[in-house]
């Protein structure tokens, strides 16, 4: 629930501005008391009037039982950990990690030991479930290379075989354009053939193509907004954007549980950085008018600006953002929207135009739309849209747009042709057909996994499902259990999530079919049952845990 | 049986560590467990068969020494 929030502090997060103190906790626990028989209206028609359709998230508190096992697990693989790194010490083992040399002993050192002792005692044991080589497209189904270990996991070696059709539930492939055939594929072939693979310049010199220019149109008339502009990398166009647009002397707010592209581009700024809870609107309206009231720390002058950085859907969480109220705080304190769509672009709305067609809003009020081509589009890169005035100043300003060297023109025809085909350019109903089946696929999946008795977090439309496992030992006991069976998912621990709540995180995807839900769900059940998985206590379905908060969203309010 | 040890494994965490290494975790809980049953059997007998002395005085009330202590 909200609450739980509180705890669960990204690992690597900044916060050199006041973090937001624990006063509005004690609120939430009573407004939720004075809202709970409201609870009941807003789940079944609206969440009041700025929403236009149900929201609908869930985050279900631990079980107490549960989080004292969990802790206990860790308490027992730390012991063993020490124990073993005392071996490593006194060389009654060997040591397989990189460690200082003998004649450096007395330097700074230059691999911190105790930092790395959670990879080094409790990630490498388990290590078999992650960075598993795949040969051959991520579609709905893929193939894997067979590994096997005889050192625990220290090493691999490759067996030779090839583990086949096996249901791909981890790929970002949301309307399923990860595809080696079709349209796309096609596309991309034919513009290899006629401009090659590299552009081996940037965009400021010789690697500015046509179909950049093409692709950045696109994109702008797909956002609905004035401008748009494309970058290689998904994780540089927000770590090096961020810095054009905030420097000293500015405030950014950012929710707790940013991605880390978000985190590093807030730190190079340069800003001054609060963070505010997990979707929590009290939290972020207190963060805003303090910063209006009190302005900068010792000199009281006004904030140059004041950005706040959200995501469309958080990836760990598999919530969405309450953004019609973000806008509305926006509005009304004259603050600058960064909107992070990494995940949401293709993957919400009717029509596949992210968080913003999802809540029926203007993308004129979000300041400065990003998002990225890796997931939706099956391509890689990212874009940024927003004002043309903004654009402009970025194409002169940004490091990613200076430095790096331009998209590679298949991935741009690749995303050209996908986007075109999400927008129904080309004639077809195939990307139309896409979005409603990821939307259906979705629904159906999060409700079956919640009727087993499974904890599912965030909302009911986001692809993104995070399944509660808890403890250490069920991370690396889900992920082998799952691929024995031929379903390859991906299980997340300690520093992605807070330490108790590890998770497995299956993405639902358009090309699923659903016998393959329904293969992959009777699977996940077995699993479950044989792991003791289905924590869940409630019943019924979860009503809307979180209270509807007091928040006025007037601008003449005074 | 078989189900039962897969959730203890689990649940203690000691199912990622290495064969030896459970094999310890194993005999120091085995010998913990051992041993609390055993002093529980040498030493619960005694102290209930006090505690209960205590317990039937009281309700019995006042012995007679302490009456004759204060004659």
């Amino acid at each position: 629930m909200t609450e739980s929030a509180g705890n669960k502090k990204e690992d690597c997060h900044a916060a050199n501005g006041v973090k937001p103190g624990r006063n509005g906790m004690v609120k939430n626990h009573h407004h939720h008391h004075q809202y709970q028989k409201q609870e009941k209206v807003y789940h079944a028609a609206c969440n009041g009037e700025l929403y236009s359709r149900p929201f609908i998230e869930s985050f279900e508190e631990t079980p107490m039982l549960v989080a004292v096992l969990t802790y206990m697990g860790y308490g027992i693989l730390t012991i063993f950990g020490y124990l073993r790194d005392f071996m490593r010490e006194w060389k009654i083992e060997k040591c397989h990690i990189a460690r200082e040399r003998e004649e450096q002993k007395d330097f700074v050192p230059l691999y911190q030991d105790f930092e790395n002792f959670y990879t080094r005692n409790l990630y490498m044991r388990i290590r078999d479930s992650w960075n598993r080589p795949i040969c051959g497209v991520p579609g709905a189904k893929f193939d894997l290379v067979e590994r096997s270990s005889k050192d625990y996991n220290w090493t691999f070696e490759y067996t030779g075989r090839v583990v086949k059709n096996v249901i791909n539930l981890g790929s970002y492939n949301y309307l399923g354009f990860a595809e080696n055939t079709g349209s796309c594929a096609t596309a991309a072939g034919d513009v290899t053939v006629k401009f090659g693979v590299g552009v081996a310049s940037t965009r400021q010199e010789m690697g500015n193509l046509d179909r950049h220019e093409e692709l950045e149109k696109l994109v702008a008339s797909f956002l609905g907004v004035e401008s748009a502009m494309a970058f290689a990398m998904g994780f540089a166009t927000n770590s090096m954007n961020i810095p054009a647009i905030a420097g000293k002397g500015c405030l950014i707010l950012s929710d707790e549980l940013n991605h880390a592209s978000l985190v590093l581009g807030a730190r190079l700024s340069g800003s001054t950085i609060r963070v505010f809870k997990h979707n929590n609107m009290q939290s972020l309206e207190k963060l805003l008018r303090d910063a209006i009231v009190h302005g900068q720390p010792r000199t009281h002058r006004p904030w140059k600006k004041i950005l706040i950085l959200v995501e469309g859907i958080y990836s760990m969480e598999g919530s969405i953002i309450r953004l019609p109220e973000v806008i509305a705080l926006k509005k009304k304190y004259k603050a600058y929207l960064y909107l992070d769509e990494a995940h949401s672009i293709g993957a919400l709305g009717p029509s596949g135009r992210g968080v913003v067609e999802y809540f029926g809003l203007d993308p004129k009020d979000v300041d400065i739309m990003m998002g990225t081509f890796t997931k939706s589009f099956g391509a890689s890169g990212g874009y940024i849209g927003g004002r043309k005035d903004l654009i402009d100043y970025l194409r002169t300003h940004s490091h990613s747009a200076i430095y790096a060297t331009s998209m590679s023109p298949p991935v741009l025809e690749q995303i050209i042709t996908s986007m075109k085909c999400i927008m129904g350019e080309d004639g077809m109903t195939i990307g139309r057909s896409r979005i409603q089946r990821l939307a259906e696929n979705t629904v159906y999946f999060r409700r079956r996994l919640r009727e087993m008795g499974f904890i599912i977090y965030g909302n009911n439309d986001s692809p993104v499902v995070p399944m509660m496992l808890y403890m250490p030992a069920k991370i690396g006991a889900f992920g082998r259990e799952m691929l024995k069976r031929n379903i390859g998912v991906v299980v997340v621990g300690f520093p992605a999530t807070p330490i108790i709540e590890s998770r497995a995180r299956f993405c639902i995807s358009a090309a699923h079919s659903k016998e393959m839900l329904d293969r992959a769900l009777d699977v996940i059940s077995e699993v479950g049952d044989l792991l003791q998985l289905k924590y869940s206590r409630h019943k019924a379905l979860p009503s809307l845990d979180r209270p509807f908060d007091e928040t006025t969203y007037e601008e003449n309010e005074e | 049986m078989g189900w039962l040890y897969y959730q203890y494994l689990l649940i203690t965490g000691i199912y990622v560590l290495e064969p030896w290494e459970q094999s310890v975790f194993n005999t120091l809980l085995f010998t913990a467990v051992a041993m609390v049953i055993y002093t529980s059997y040498v030493f619960v007998p005694v102290h209930v068969h006090l505690a209960l002395d205590f317990f039937s005085e009281l309700v019995r009330g006042q012995p007679e020494s302490t009456v004759a202590l204060i004659n």
